[in-house]
């Protein structure tokens, strides 16, 4: 066998089981729910072949989920931002180089917590026996905050904020400051210097960060099952209820499906965006 | 003001976490009665056989999907390293969407095709075993822990690869100059070089198998993982016990990630 061919195999019996892995468990999965939109639910739950939009006609039934989802995510998402940048900020170009690995780990350690318990720990804080036990203490009463949009607002914050807080932090880390000086030397202010250099140059890493926060949020359902306590119903309820709960699987699918769409349809807008605005490439994750 | 802010989000992000372990060493059963000092809780948790079942399911299903996705996941990263660039493009994009979309999606999908498949492999199966009771695929432990493999070899992958990149060409080029052969190669100067990566990946996709709740809900068939049997718990009631649960799996993830962190920093520039 001559040298390029055996190159050629190693190669590719090296890639040989992740690729395996991919086709049986992403792209045929994939495949899977795309043809099982199309189908029509049995008569007694899951899936019955068929070739039919009537699933995607039937969406607007779950219209509630997709409103919900469609209003929280993006203003978690917004609220993250607004939050993870001062910090980002501070990491980046205010602190101290020996404290920064430290302070930096602090912020990876959450995102890498069970957000199950992370989650839980604001259902026993806001719960009846939490905060508004306290509250009626000091004569507050009647203070409800578990179970309402705020606490599934505030879980939201609370659970995707390191994710925010790392790629604008690496994208700030990049940043050359020889550019803020020169900013700094040609009199512009440190405000302007802020708008017209920091703030642009750290897009790329603001863009991730919100692309791949709404995506995951998108799909969220820990967080408004427990801090929402059922009132507060995202897609990822809709969907759990109709694979487990109600089986209809071409339904439930369709949903799945129209979910997808919506994130590439964001992740293509959010390149777009960043590519526009900076000229740059978005950053990859750590 | 900015460092007032930065600290009230530390202590954000860490106050609710810090309370759930002090309140599990509560004697009291809520919050807001205080009533001293108590392990109790913990042994209860500990003496519980269900959630010890569920414990054994989920550090089994953890250390199998994070194994398989250290050896995959390097195999590939060292693939794509040698590979064209429309495969490394291919590879590039699966592996995005294996970490991108939601893991509601991913649980969905890998249940609907799992279905599928064993609804033509398991007739198949029983008409051509030979003898009498022929092995039934189902739902289990290996659903599990493929589903959560796909997302756990795309993070080593990534993590392999972050390294082979800053990994210095001169030593490979000096050893093949020197006529070690490709082996010999990558057992003595890449292998040693990446193996903090490795280990790394190891233990972040061992974490993120261990914390996985939503897509082992969908996997899981008949079994049940750690955070599956938590989640049950709490959507019942939120007890004490939970608190001390919940006080060890924190515990445990922010160790496992500290050792991430410090095996990917060893060697490298004080940078990311």
């Amino acid at each position: 066998m001559s040298s390029a061919a055996r190159k050629r195999l190693v190669t590719a019996l090296l890639l040989a089981p992740a690729a395996v892995w991919l086709f049986l468990f992403l792209v045929l999965p994939f495949i899977a729910i795309v043809v099982f939109s199309l189908g029509e639910r049995a008569p007694a739950g899951g899936y019955q072949p068929a070739l039919t939009l009537a699933q995607y006609a039937n969406l607007p039934a779950r219209a509630a989920a997709f409103w919900n989802t469609l209003v929280l995510a993006p203003a978690g998402a917004l609220a993250c931002l607004l939050i993870a940048y001062p910090v980002a900020y501070y990491l980046a170009i205010k602190v101290l180089p020996q404290r920064r690995l430290l302070l930096v780990a602090l912020i990876i350690i959450p995102f890498w917590t069970s957000l199950l318990i992370r989650t839980y720990a604001w259902m026993y804080i806001l719960g009846g026996r939490g905060i508004p036990a306290f509250l009626e203490l000091v004569g507050l009463p009647d203070v409800r905050l578990i179970n309402t949009p705020g606490a599934v607002l505030l879980g939201i914050v609370y659970g995707y904020l390191p994710l925010m807080i790392l790629p604008i932090y690496i994208s700030l880390e990049r940043l050359d400051r020889r550019l803020l000086e020169a900013s700094a030397d040609l009199g512009a202010t440190p405000f302007s210097t802020f708008f017209s250099v920091t703030l642009r140059l750290s897009l790329p890493g603001m863009m991730t960060g919100f692309s791949l926060v709404l995506i995951l949020l998108l799909g969220e359902y820990l967080i408004p099952t427990l801090l929402g306590g059922g009132k507060v119903f995202f897609i990822g309820n809709a969907l759990v209820d109709l694979f487990l709960q109600s089986r209809n699987w071409p339904f439930g699918s369709a949903i799945a499906v129209a979910l997808v769409g919506i994130a590439v349809v964001l992740l293509l807008a959010a390149n777009r965006i960043t590519a526009r605005l900076s000229g740059a490439r978005q950053v990859d994750l750590l | 003001m900015m460092r007032a802010f930065v600290i009230a989000v530390y202590g954000f992000l860490y106050l609710p976490i810090g309370l759930v372990v002090l309140f599990s060493f509560n004697a009291g059963r809520h919050a807001s009665d205080f009533t001293g000092f108590s392990v109790q809780w913990y042994g209860r948790a500990l003496s519980n056989t269900f959630l010890m079942e569920a414990l054994t399911n989920s550090l089994i299903v953890a250390t199998t999907s994070a194994a398989l996705a250290s050896l995959c996941g390097t195999a590939a990263a060292l693939g794509l390293g040698r590979a064209g660039p429309r495969t490394r493009a291919v590879f590039d994009a699966l592996f995005g969407a294996a970490i991108v979309v939601p893991g509601v999606v991913i649980g969905i999908a890998t249940l609907v095709a799992l279905v599928q498949l064993f609804g033509i492999v398991n007739p198949a199966l029983a008409a051509l075993w030979p003898g009498d009771a022929p092995p039934r695929l189902s739902l289990g432990y290996g659903s599990i822990i493929a589903a959560h493999g796909l997302f756990s070899t795309a993070l080593v992958t990534m993590i392999v690869r972050a390294r082979l990149g800053a990994l210095g060409r001169d030593m490979v080029e000096a050893s093949s100059d020197l006529y070690a052969s490709p082996f010999t190669t990558f057992r003595s100067i890449v292998l040693p070089q990446i193996l903090p990566a490795i280990l790394a990946g190891f233990l972040l996709a061992f974490t993120f198998s261990f914390d996985d709740f939503i897509v082992a809900f969908f996997v899981a068939g008949s079994q049940t993982t750690l955070p599956m049997y938590v989640f049950a718990s709490i959507r019942r009631g939120v007890t004490p016990e939970i608190n001390a649960i919940g006080a060890l799996v924190l515990v445990a993830s922010i160790i496992l990630v500290i050792a991430a962190q410090l095996l990917l920093r060893r060697r490298r520039p004080a940078s990311a």
